[in-house]
């Protein structure tokens, strides 16, 4: 492992600490839901891109990177898509429903759509 | 340096600057139909330029013909995102 | 050299994370975050992590930003226009102090990863033999830790019943509309020529995976987008989910295996251990089956919850 390769690795470690922090900056301060749902995401790559740089420094056996924490990020990666589904389908049925895509019910709620 | 590196160099960095007029032309000119026309340019010929930089690298045959099916895949896929892009601007602009 | 094309990379990724966060504009931070995902691939692929750089592509880049993009127009329908542009101040410092805190500390965590870093790599490749593969991480997802891999096939189905759960009462068991109203022709061309290279591709990819970077998550999420594809364009209307045959195709790749995993009780060391001789088999045998239930759960769930009555 030199050290090129290990500086490399905490490069993609610090972009994924800081990909979390804007992610979580995302999360909190968006009232729109759907763009809460792509903060989330973000902060799961940047988790996720944490993880590689783990995977990174365990290269060993002429191997790129440790498989092990790589197989689990590949599990995560769709883990997270499937969550983003269910909150996709979640937020459409609020919004059926309500008419907004945001949580703070300002707005009268209109009566529910039949056709939604 | 070999031939073959020296010709690979050449046609990558051609390529490269190809794409970087591309984004030049889409961030700078002024309208849908010309910055489509500037993208598609840096998709068909930036692109070819480097796989055909890269064909000579190219330890077996195999991997040459995967190099060709990526850039025909990826001319189909902006050939057609192209046309669509440019139905809609078309529509919502007759004469555009 | 390679050291600044990282920083590069990572000044983009991270320009483009805060891009996405703080746009006002709903559709371009989606856009924004498309070209997120397929940055961060090549990101994966500088951590020579090829595996992950094709899932990432497909699925960040790809799957989300459809399934985002849909949401969005969906909402954009819903939605009256005045609920969407209320412009009332947010609070931002605060927020932002405590994200940036959080940063920071992740990023001390980074710089004081122990040296030299743990690796299970020797043992994955001691064991390789094994299972008859020469791709460690398809190793590590359908042999070392398969139980992980179908715990997630699991989540996946859950998040799928979760989606259906949605719809109206009167739409359960009917078919996701997916059609446009107007079908551009190239779209319609583009379905018919591209979705045979795309299952071509797919096979290709569950095969090498064996031994090269690929695998069924990828080869999943191409079938998937061809499904989409094919669907969107209006060739072949979405498939009902009441569908005996679609919730078999489901339900099939996490059922098998199950099944071997119950096999390996009987005739090898425990659940989910394959027999040595006929290690390779079964993992491409669960591996191809799997490709189809995945394929089938992701362009169901990327479709939503159904909106139309059954037929019957």
């Amino acid at each position: 492992m030199s050290a090129l390769a290990l500086t490399s690795a905490s490069l993609f470690g610090l972009c994924g600490a800081a990909l979390v922090g804007i992610g979580l900056f995302g999360i909190v301060t968006n009232p729109d839901l759907l763009r809460r749902i792509i903060g989330f995401n973000i902060l799961g790559a940047g988790i996720f891109l944490v993880f590689g740089a783990v995977a990174r420094r365990g290269a060993a056996m002429g191997l790129g990177g440790d498989p092990v924490p790589q197989a689990m990020v590949i599990t995560g990666i769709v883990v997270a898509f499937a969550a983003t589904a269910l909150a996709v389908a979640l937020l459409r049925r609020l919004a059926s429903l309500t008419g907004s895509a945001t949580f703070d019910a300002a707005t009268p709620a209109p009566p529910p759509r039949s056709d939604a | 340096m070999g031939l073959t590196e020296a010709f690979t160099l050449v046609c990558v960095v051609a390529g490269a600057i190809l794409f970087l007029a591309g984004t030049l032309g889409l961030l700078r000119f002024p309208d849908t139909l010309s910055r489509l026309h500037a993208l598609s340019k840096a998709d068909n010929l930036g692109l070819g330029l480097i796989v055909l930089g890269l064909l000579p690298l190219q330890a077996s045959l195999m991997g040459g013909v995967k190099l060709v099916c990526i850039w025909l895949l990826a001319q189909l896929s902006a050939a057609t995102a192209t046309q669509l892009i440019a139905g809609i601007a078309a529509r919502r602009k007759p004469g555009a | 050299m390679s050291l600044v094309f990282d920083i590069a990379l990572v000044a983009g990724l991270i320009a483009l994370a805060l891009h996405v966060v703080v746009t006002r504009d709903g559709r371009g931070a989606i856009l924004g975050f498309i070209a997120f995902g397929l940055l961060l691939g090549i990101g994966w692929a500088r951590l020579a992590s090829v595996d992950v750089a094709l899932t990432e592509a497909a699925i960040g880049g790809g799957l989300t930003g459809m399934l985002l993009l849909r949401a969005h127009a969906h909402l954009g329908r819903e939605i009256a226009p005045e609920a969407m542009a209320r412009g009332e101040p947010r609070r931002w410092l605060a927020p932002a102090i405590a994200s940036g805190l959080v940063a920071l500390a992740l990023g001390a965590v980074v710089l004081a990863f122990p040296r030299p870093a743990p690796s299970l790599a020797p043992q994955a490749v001691a064991a390789l033999e094994t299972t008859g593969l020469g791709n460690p991480v398809t190793a590590v997802l359908l042999a070392y830790r398969a139980i992980d891999t179908l715990l997630e096939k699991i989540v996946l189905i859950l998040a799928l019943v979760g989606v259906w759960s949605l719809s109206r009462d009167a739409a359960w068991g009917g078919a996701s509309q997916l059609r446009p109203a107007v079908i551009p022709e190239p779209l319609v061309f583009l379905a018919r020529v591209l979705p045979p290279f795309g299952v071509l591709i797919a096979v290709y990819q569950v095969w090498v995976g064996a031994d090269l970077p690929g695998g069924t998550f990828q080869a999943g999420t191409i079938l998937a987008a061809m499904a989409l594809l094919v669907m969107l364009a209006g060739l072949r209307p979405a498939p009902p989910t009441q569908a005996r045959a679609l919730r078999a195709m489901l339900a099939g790749g996490p059922a098998l295996f199950v099944l071997v995993g119950f096999l390996g009780v009987a005739v090898a060391q425990g659940f989910l251990s394959y027999p040595e001789a006929i290690a390779k088999p079964l993992i491409v045998g669960i591996e191809a089956a799997l490709t189809l239930s995945i394929a089938g759960t992701l362009a169901l769930l990327v479709a939503g919850p159904p909106d139309k009555a059954p037929a019957s």
